[in-house]
């Protein structure tokens, strides 16, 4: 028996919450499988087959898969599920869509946003936006799991796993992809970047204005609370939280952020959390190593010039 | 057209839970309950296509103990016309609510089923994609924009990095993101009207043969505790401090 691991990229590259979800899998000391689906994908299973641990990527290349529907993705799972102990995979919008899906078919319970494996069928997860940590169980001869990324180290290269090919399903039939709006940035990947500056929404239109200068000097990513999202100042995918992303970066900077649990659930296991509000009882205070309260507009400016 | 949505009870999202002395669970006693924010938007978003004369009808369906009702009447405050107790007092986990959700689908044949993208207790964010699997039908998970056109829904989807459209042949599951909609404010007069309105109850025995837990909860704790840090005086100071710690350069 071996641990199925499925693969998420770009087209061009894995992403790295799947080689943290390598690292997850060793907790077995099984073999290690990846599944690789995608459309002209030789690349992408190379490097798969170079982690270290791996044993076997397994490259299902169909033309549906240039834009994979969680459909698709699902009954290349449920295909070959049951040959497996355990199936796993990072907890990202892809395989939350996924996963969930295959396993219903699969007829098995699953697991989701495991943060520690304490033996091979007991997980850590949290649950009320982080504010409790829930040990569960699993009896289901098959475990089907998504991991929080940022609780699991970076599996290195090393490794040379074969690769095979399966043949993709046919394409289904119940939903097709029109499109997609991806916003570009030559700012790091939020969940992986090592410093994270986030605003809220006392920035106003002045978000990027302000933030900007200095994410480029820290080659930090952008972060934004939701009342900044809602509120329009900034994209819908940089929301960081309990229902947006979770970071753990080495430095996150938290500027003009009150610090709500579900903001919070997200940062929590930051390095060194910075926070910048001109409220001394803002919440946010409660959670930070290092606590500035001062107005941002003109802290952040301050801090611009600070760090040339 | 009919439209289903799932709607479940749960913990203020206000309130910090508590957790029991002996560890088992959070204790939910006597706390301060209401409709999970997801499940709000899904029933808004309904009641939207309804106004718009795109749904005809709409059915709330929640799975749970007695004071699941009170998420119910909230649901058809908010415009539902009918609603669906199915009661059991089982613990449940999203492939036993799936489960249960499907064989209510399956007598109410609705065009369109709304759920909520997780719910903020468990936050499992499984049971939408686990319905769609059961009924073998397509999913628009995480939807930020809903559009009924013909025989098929158009869904914009919030994806990590940016959105994705896909259309799906209906029936269709939808799970409801953040920015779908805003949630309308209930009036009194709402409420009171909503009393009149019917609540079936079903028995979760009569409906599916096998929902009970799979997973079991072996014990809950308290998160790790950050400790407190320390209030610099300045910009400078701050900075500083950043370097000693080598988080910056
Ligand atoms: C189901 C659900 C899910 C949610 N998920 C998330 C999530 O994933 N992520 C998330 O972030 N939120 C989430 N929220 C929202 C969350 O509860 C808070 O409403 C939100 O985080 C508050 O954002 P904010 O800090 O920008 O705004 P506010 O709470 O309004 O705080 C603004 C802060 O800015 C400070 N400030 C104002 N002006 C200045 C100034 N000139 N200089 C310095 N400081 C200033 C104020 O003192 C205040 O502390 C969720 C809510 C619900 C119900
Ligand atoms: N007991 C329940 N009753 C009704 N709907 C539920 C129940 N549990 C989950 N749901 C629906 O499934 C969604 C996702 O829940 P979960 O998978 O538990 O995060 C919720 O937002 C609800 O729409």
């Amino acid at each position: 028996m071996s641990v199925l691991i499925l693969a998420e990229h770009d087209g061009k590259h894995l992403k790295q919450s799947t080689r943290q979800a390598v690292t997850a899998a060793t907790a077995w000391q099984l073999p290690i499988h990846i599944v690789v689906t995608g459309n002209a994908i030789d690349a992408i299973a190379q490097e798969a087959a170079s982690i270290s641990n791996v044993a076997r990527v397994i490259k299902v290349d169909g033309a549906q898969f240039a834009h994979p529907l969680a459909e698709d993705v699902a009954n290349v799972i449920t295909a070959i599920g049951k040959e497996y102990k355990v199936i796993l995979a990072a907890h990202t919008a892809f395989s939350k869509s996924v996963l969930p899906r295959a396993a219903a078919v699969l007829d098995v319970a699953m697991i989701s946003d495991v943060i520690s494996i304490t033996a091979p069928a007991t997980y850590v997860r949290p649950i009320y936006a982080g504010n409790v940590f829930a040990t569960v169980e699993s009896a289901d001869a098959l475990q089907v799991l998504t991991v929080r990324a940022t609780s699991f180290d970076v599996a290195a290269n090393g490794g040379s796993a074969e690769i095979t090919s399966l043949d993709a399903p046919v394409a289904n039939t119940q939903s097709r992809w029109v499109s997609e709006e991806k916003n570009v940035s030559d700012r790091p990947e939020l969940a992986s970047a090592h410093v994270v500056i986030s605003g809220g929404r006392s920035l106003g239109e002045r978000f990027n204005e302000l933030l900007d200068p200095v994410a480029l000097k820290l080659n930090a990513a952008l972060g934004a609370t939701r009342a900044c999202v809602d509120a329009g100042f900034a994209p819908n995918d940089i929301q960081v939280g309990q229902t947006g992303t979770i970071v753990a970066p080495e430095l996150y900077i938290a500027v003009g952020i009150s610090g709500a649990m579900q903001h919070i659930a997200g940062i929590k296991d930051s390095k060194v959390i910075v926070a910048i509000n001109h409220d001394p009882d803002a919440p946010i205070f409660r959670y930070a190593d290092y606590g500035l309260v001062a107005d941002l507009f003109d802290a952040l400016p301050q801090l611009n010039a600070a760090l040339n | 057209m009919k439209v289903l949505v799932a709607v479940k009870h749960v913990l203020d999202y206000n309130i910090a839970p508590r957790i029991k002395q002996d560890g088992s669970d959070v204790d939910i006693a006597g706390v301060k309950m209401g409709i999970n924010p997801f499940d709000e938007i899904a029933v808004e978003e309904a009641v939207r296509l309804k106004e718009r004369g795109v749904a005809t009808e709409i059915v709330a369906v929640s799975i749970g103990g007695e004071s699941s009702k009170d998420t119910l009447r909230h649901a058809l405050a908010m415009g539902a016309d009918r609603a669906v107790l199915i009661q059991t007092d089982v613990v449940m986990q999203p492939l036993g609510v799936a489960k249960l959700l499907k064989a209510v689908v399956d007598k109410e044949a609705p065009s369109l089923i709304i759920l909520g993208k997780q719910a903020i207790d468990d936050d499992a964010g499984q049971t939408g994609q686990m319905l769609a699997a059961l009924l073998g039908v397509g999913q628009g998970t995480f939807a930020s924009a809903v559009t009924i056109k013909d025989a098929e829904v158009e869904v914009a989807r919030e994806v990590d990095g940016g959105s994705e459209t896909v259309v799906l042949k209906l029936p269709a599951v939808i799970t409801a993101d953040l920015r779908l909609n805003e949630p309308r404010f209930i009036k009194l007069p709402n409420l009171m009207m909503a009393k009149k309105k019917p609540i079936d109850t079903l028995a979760a025995t009569d409906l599916a043969a096998d929902f009970s837990p799979r997973l079991k909860l072996a014990k809950v704790a308290e998160p790790p505790v950050r400790k407190a840090g320390v209030i610099v005086g300045n910009v400078a100071e701050l900075v500083e401090k950043l370097r000693s710690e080598k988080v910056i350069a």
